[in-house]
C-alpha cells in the first residue's frame, strides 16, 4: 500500500461535527413537534393511539440490537477477528433491512386506511390530526432515509473489511460509520416515545 | 484484557450488559405509558429516552474516549438545542 497521511483524530472530530448538524436537523423537527403538541394535545393523543405500538416497539428492539452488533464489530476489529467483524456487520445490515420492512408494513397499513398527507380522508380530518400525521410521516420518513443511507455505509464497510482495506491497523472508516449508525439509533430512541407512547 | 488498543472500551460482556439495560428501559417506558401519570407521562418518557441516549453515547459511541474536544462541543450543541427549545416555549406559553 502506498504511504498516505492518516489523521484519525481529525477524521473522528469531523464526523462528530457532522453528527451535530444532524442533531440540529432533527432538533428543529422536535421543536415543531413540541410546539404543536402544546397546541393540539388531544389530537396528538388520538393520533398516537392509531399507531401500531407492537411494530414501534419491535423496531426499537431491532435498532438497539443493530447498535449492539455495530459496537461489537468495532471491538472485534480491535481484536483482529475479521470473520466476526463480517458476521456482525452482516447482522447489522439484516437488522436494518428488518426495520425498513416493518416500516413498510406500518406505512402500507396507514395508506390503506387513507392516512397519508393530502389524502381525501386527511382533508376531512381535524387540523391537529393532520399536523400529527404530517409530522409522523416527515420525521419517521427522514429517519428511515437516514437508515437507508446508514445501510449503504455499513454495506460498504462490509466489503472494505472483506477486502482488507479496513483492517485492525486502520479502521477509522468503520469507527465513523458506526457513529453514524448509533446516531440513527439515538434519534429513534426519542421518536419512539413521542409518536408511539403518547397515549 | 487482550485489548490491543490504547483506548479503553467495553468488552463484549460489557456491551451485552448495556444492551440488556437498554432493552429493560424500553420495556419500562412502554409499561409506564400504560399508567395514567397525567402531564408527567411525557416527562417520564423523555427522561427514560434521555437515559437510553446517554447509554448509547457513553458506551456504544465512546464519547468520553473521543476526547475533551468532542465532549465540550457535544455539550455545547445540546445547550444550543435546549436554548432553541426553551425560547420557542417562552414565545408559545406567554403569547
Amino acid at each position: 500500500m502506498s504511504e498516505h497521511h492518516v489523521d484519525n483524530t481529525g477524521s473522528k472530530f469531523g464526523m462528530w461535527l457532522f453528527l451535530y448538524s444532524e442533531l440540529m436537523l432533527f432538533g428543529g423537527l422536535f421543536v415543531l413537534y413540541a410546539a404543536y403538541y402544546y397546541q393540539y394535545t388531544t389530537f396528538f393523543i388520538s393520533g398516537g393511539k392509531q399507531l401500531d405500538l407492537f411494530l414501534g416497539t419491535m423496531n426499537t428492539v431491532i435498532l438497539l440490537l443493530s447498535s449492539f452488533t455495530v459496537a461489537c464489530s468495532i471491538e472485534a476489529m480491535r481484536k483482529n477477528s475479521k470473520k466476526l467483524v463480517l458476521l456482525l456487520l452482516g447482522l447489522t445490515v439484516f437488522f436494518g433491512i428488518l426495520f425498513l420492512c416493518n416500516k413498510y408494513i406500518e406505512w402500507n397499513h396507514k395508506f390503506q386506511h387513507g392516512i397519508y398527507p393530502g389524502s381525501a380522508y386527511m382533508e376531512q380530518s381535524a387540523k391537529g390530526l393532520v399536523i400529527f400525521f404530517g409530522l409522523y410521516f416527515t420525521m419517521t420518513g427522514l429517519h428511515a432515509l437516514h437508515l437507508l443511507i446508514g445501510l449503504i455505509v455499513i454495506g460498504v464497510c462490509f466489503f472494505l473489511c472483506w477486502s482488507d482495506r479496513i483492517n485492525a491497523k486502520d479502521f477509522i472508516t468503520l469507527d465513523n460509520s458506526g457513529l453514524y449508525w448509533h446516531l440513527i439509533d439515538v434519534i429513534w430512541i426519542f421518536l419512539f416515545p413521542l409518536f408511539y407512547l403518547i397515549l | 484484557m487482550e485489548n490491543t488498543s490504547h483506548e479503553h472500551t467495553l468488552s463484549y460482556k460489557g456491551l451485552s450488559f448495556i444492551l440488556f439495560l437498554l432493552l429493560v428501559l424500553t420495556g419500562i417506558t412502554v409499561a409506564i405509558s400504560r399508567v395514567d401519570l397525567g402531564i408527567f407521562r411525557i416527562w417520564a418518557a423523555l427522561a427514560i429516552a434521555s437515559l437510553k441516549a446517554a447509554f448509547v453515547l457513553l458506551f456504544f459511541m465512546h464519547i468520553i474516549q473521543a476526547g475533551k474536544r468532542v465532549t465540550i462541543t457535544f455539550i455545547t450543541t445540546i445547550l444550543i438545542l435546549a436554548m432553541f427549545i426553551g425560547f420557542t416555549f417562552f414565545d408559545i406559553a406567554y403569547r
